[in-house]
């Protein structure tokens, strides 16, 4: 099993290692959305607003491990759509999972990385530390990986069975996530009715588990332990309909057509 | 070079397809297909654009799941032992293609992992020397000729040393020269290895030259079974191209053949 995985790690490795734009996707566009928020925040600092710094660089730097972790996926395999190699993987003996294990190691490494990048520019700009969330911070970036690859696997399912059209997919779902999530306010700004929804989602309790850290110096474990338990629903529901879907595209005969597409 | 295969206790019967229907909603892509291929046998899917030929390959694969129908390949069923079938069968088409923007080894050694193989640098390097792409190597596989490319993708469906190869129109796009190397190698092989190829092109001097036995479909069915030089002789063309043509403009005036009997493979 090993071997199968760690070719597809091989395979994205070679691909990031002369792609400028891949690499692009993991430093610039990150390094860039911390720059302007974190000079917004500078400007918040000068009006008397220290706790709001701190909350909007975090929200910044955190925002982009579920950002990654959901592209990594969904990018991952559309790229194999966009060089016609998607039936050379399917026809080899890699299983599904298999294929997603890689994946989900690729998009560890990937968001990884980009955190601690940001992490070091964000105290070097900003003098903004982001292990002062403490031991927390794994349980933070832990959650939202999670999510990222559960909503990774709904977005995957409808790319497989909707083809190029659904494409868009990639990118917008993560922001129709982003204003219910809380990402760059607390909950308690949200209407009532959509704060109900709001804590239907993993990703609003570890904004809000980072707020407080930040603010109190306290992790509350037992709401990132809810975030957890929603995550866990989130794959498994993910992962039987990314699968059912594949089911449905290999009688449709879609996975032959996709690659011509 | 390349080494002889080690295969031992392969069913004579390699692959046998049974009543195999596929339907897209109410287009049948495939009705009722039944034939069988043995062992070290070339068999040509034959057939204009839309007859069926990439749907029958797929269900082999496992790409497309049969409305009903069996496929037995090596005595496993496709819907139950797929990825086992999957480790000792292989597949290069004229119309997937490998990443661009890795080399021509990088690409390789991906594959080579995903088949489990040991020792890959050496066989990587006698597939590349044995198609003749040994200089491309370290090239960008985006930078190769389309020539070039057809033969990367023949190395990447001999890297697991396959008991069937599976080629959807694989000459399709090379000029006449690159092309007659091809078949020779992939004759070559297979008269080495005892392989088992299932091919589809529309080239029928090609199929003639290549092809044990070739099937024509048409919409679907099975409409002409055989030899080559059998089926000619059978529905007095001049030539397999001729019946192509004919079978292309009227597929629908010929009856379907009925292979639930077919002839059972010789022994060894």
């Amino acid at each position: 099993m090993w071997h199968r995985i760690s070719a597809i790690v091989m395979r994205y490795f070679y691909l990031h290692r002369r792609s400028v734009a891949r690499v692009m996707e993991i430093f610039f566009w990150p390094v860039m959305n911390l720059l302007v928020w974190g000079f917004v925040s500078s400007y918040l600092k000068e009006l008397a607003l220290p706790k709001t710094v701190l909350f909007l660089l975090g929200s910044v730097i955190l925002w982009d491990v579920l950002y990654r972790s959901q592209q990594g996926i969904t990018l991952a395999i559309t790229e194999e759509f966009w060089v016609k190699n998607i039936i050379n993987i399917f026809i080899s003996p890699i299983s599904v999972g298999e294929l997603l294990a890689a994946i989900c190691i690729v998009g560890i490494i990937k968001s990884v990385v980009t955190t601690i990048v940001l992490g070091i520019l964000a105290f070097l700009f900003y003098r903004f530390n982001l292990l002062t969330a403490g031991p927390g911070l794994v349980l933070f970036v832990g959650n939202l990986l999670l999510f990222g690859w559960a909503v990774g696997l709904f977005t995957m399912a409808l790319i497989f069975r909707y083809g190029r059209a659904a494409e868009a997919l990639i990118w917008g779902v993560p922001f129709l996530i982003q204003p219910i999530s809380a990402v760059f306010y607390p909950v308690s700004v949200l209407p009532a009715w959509l704060q109900k929804i709001a804590y239907l989602l993993p990703s609003t309790y570890v904004f809000e588990g980072m707020r407080q850290v930040l603010d109190t110096g306290i992790t509350d474990v037992p709401i990132l332990a809810v975030s957890f338990g929603l995550n866990l629903v989130y794959l498994l529901l993910g992962s039987l309909y990314f699968s059912w879907m594949l089911y449905k595209v290999r009688e449709m005969g879609y996975l032959s057509r996709l690659h011509l597409e | 070079m390349y080494q002889e295969s080690t295969h031992t206790n392969i069913a004579k019967n390699i692959t046998e397809v049974r009543l195999l229907t596929k339907r897209f909603g109410s287009l049948t892509a495939l009705n009722s297909l039944s034939f069988k291929v043995c062992k070290g046998d070339i068999l040509g899917l034959l057939g204009p654009n839309g007859a069926g030929k990439t749907t029958a390959i797929h269900c082999m694969l496992g790409l497309v799941t049969p409305t009903s129908g069996s496929i037995r390949i090596m005595g496993l069923d496709v819907a139950r032992h797929r990825r086992k079938i999957l480790a000792r069968v292989n597949f290069s088409s004229a119309y997937t293609a490998l990443p661009s923007n890795l080399t021509v080894r990088e690409n390789l050694i991906v594959f080579a992992r995903l088949y489990g193989l040991k020792a890959a640098r050496e066989r990587i390097d006698s597939l590349l020397e044995l198609f003749e792409i040994e200089e491309t190597h370290n090239r960008l596989t985006g930078s190769l000729s389309s020539g070039q490319l057809t033969r990367l993708n023949l190395c990447k469906a001999f890297l697991n040393d396959p008991e069937i190869l599976f080629l959807d129109e694989p000459t399709a796009s090379l000029d006449p020269d690159i092309a007659a190397k091809v078949r020779q190698r992939l004759q070559e092989l297979q008269r080495q290895r005892g392989l088992t190829m299932i091919y589809t092109s529309h080239n029928m001097q090609e199929v003639e030259q290549m092809c044990d036995r070739v099937i024509f479909l048409a919409k679907g069915r099975i409409v002409m079974l055989g030899s080559p030089a059998e089926i000619i002789k059978q529905s007095k063309s001049s030539s397999l191209e001729d019946l192509f043509i004919a079978i292309a403009r009227n597929g629908h005036l010929y009856q379907t053949v009925d292979n639930q009997e077919d002839e059972p493979c010789g022994t060894e």
